[in-house]
């Protein structure tokens, strides 16, 4: 009876010769290297940053070398909202709504001086910070920032989610606003995020 | 009139007249004034308070109660047609004695004139001029503007509401000069009003009605509306 040894399974038979070739990796690695190299923005634009936005996209600095050729004009497919210039009160539930309507996972891109801050519109109408309504992920600076700036505040958050690990629940749960006010953050944070800063102190419309 | 609309050339009613050419060396004030306040003076009287000349445009002075039968005389004469109504705007200056200013810029296009209508309201009395919206209806959105940031009421508007601001805006009258610039309240409470608006009930049914789109909804927007959904208040 011609009775021959089982193979040694937990051993992987590996030709030299052959041209097969094996890569070893974390899924998670795998998976945020995909996902970091095709964010699709959804582009929220509301003034001169949105300028710099399209030049971004455009062909001299072409977006698409980092997999984000395609705006998402709608939120259901997005994966990181680039929210380009000043938001006023008027649009804070709107911006509020497409943070909620985007799908996890969802980043957000803070761009320019006027949507981290405020910016020069220290005023009654402008909310001080979308960071006020919605979670932010990356501030890009500037008035408004060049299209350079811009790809690195993408760069940025590529580098944030390659580093993300799954086995980190935290990171993909949705923030829900208190009922009753709607908002995520306690309001004495709020007022201490727009807190008026430098020439805007001591200004009023009248000098009354 | 014929087809939708009549086309107006302009100067069309005025051929005899030079070609326009950019006026150079215009004096501060004084200067030719608009041909249109001589004949306002000689048919209204004192309803015509005053008449300026600044920068070669002509601005006239006229009481509150006599400006609609002004522009409707400007307006409907064949000798000044001012068919084209420019804007609305207020003015309120920073010496709080002067009176709050509202304005009217004409333009007649078969003259080729311009014309600057101001009205003076003194701030003890409550804010109140008639609507032009009876002659030009492009007045409709201009009040609206004008009445969400003076609180200047225009008497005869059809649906004077807030335009620029939400309607829930509860903090006053931005462009007043009583006004903070940060606005009354905290910014967590301008904050928590504002997002408390629903962003997709943005058309009350009055509008729709007006629209005459209401058959034209979703079927789920138009029950919506039928139970009474409104932007806010």
């Amino acid at each position: 009876m011609g009775l021959t040894n089982r193979p040694e399974r937990r051993v992987v038979e590996y030709d030299p010769r052959s041209q097969e070739g094996w890569v070893a990796t974390r899924l998670d690695f795998l998976v945020n290297w995909g996902r970091a190299n095709s964010l699709w923005p959804m582009p929220f634009g509301t003034a001169c940053c949105a300028i710099e936005f399209m030049a971004t996209a455009a062909s001299r600095f072409d977006l698409a070398r980092f997999g984000m050729e395609r705006m998402s004009f709608s939120p259901r497919q997005a994966d990181v909202l680039i929210c380009a210039g000043r938001v006023p009160f008027k649009l804070a539930p709107v911006i509020r709504r497409i943070w909620q309507q985007m799908a996890q996972p969802k980043w957000c891109i803070s761009m320019g001086a006027c949507a981290s801050s405020g910016g020069m519109f220290d005023n009654y109408a402008v909310v001080q910070g979308i960071d006020t309504i919605i979670p932010v992920d990356v501030y890009v600076p500037g008035c408004p920032p060049r299209p350079e700036g811009l790809m690195y505040g993408i760069m940025m958050l590529q580098e944030k989610v390659k580093r993300e690990r799954m086995n980190d629940v935290a990171l993909r749960n949705e923030m829900e606003p208190d009922p009753s006010s709607q908002l995520y953050i306690p309001p004495p944070t709020i007022d201490e995020l727009s807190e008026p800063f430098g020439n805007s102190v001591h200004q009023t419309r009248s000098g009354l | 009139m014929t087809g939708p609309f009549e086309i107006q050339y302009a100067g069309s009613a005025d051929q005899g007249a030079p070609v326009p050419v950019t006026p150079k060396q215009v004096p501060h004030r004084g200067g030719a004034a608009n041909l249109s306040a001589a004949e306002l003076q000689a048919r209204f009287g004192a309803a015509v308070r005053r008449v300026e000349v600044v920068w070669g445009e002509t601005t006239v002075i006229v009481a509150p109660e006599a400006v609609l039968d002004i522009i409707r005389w400007l307006h409907d004469d064949p000798s000044q047609r001012y068919d084209y109504l420019s804007d609305v705007t207020g003015v309120e200056f920073r010496d709080l004695e002067l009176p709050i200013e509202v304005v009217w810029h004409l333009r007649s296009l078969p003259y080729r004139r311009f014309l600057r209508v101001k009205v003076q309201l003194t701030k003890n009395r409550p804010l109140e001029v008639p609507s032009v919206w009876s002659i030009y209806k492009s007045a409709d959105w201009l009040e609206r503007e004008c009445y969400d940031m003076f609180g200047i009421r225009f008497v005869g508007h059809p649906d004077l509401r807030r335009i620029l601001m939400w309607e829930q805006y509860r903090e006053g009258f931005p462009l007043r000069k009583d006004f903070p610039l940060r606005g009354r309240f905290s910014r967590a409470e301008q904050l928590r009003q504002a997002l408390a608006a629903n962003p997709e009930a943005r058309y009350s049914m009055e509008e729709l009605s007006i629209a005459d789109a209401f058959e034209d909804l979703p079927s789920d927007m138009r029950q919506r509306l039928r139970g009474g959904e409104r932007t806010g208040e």
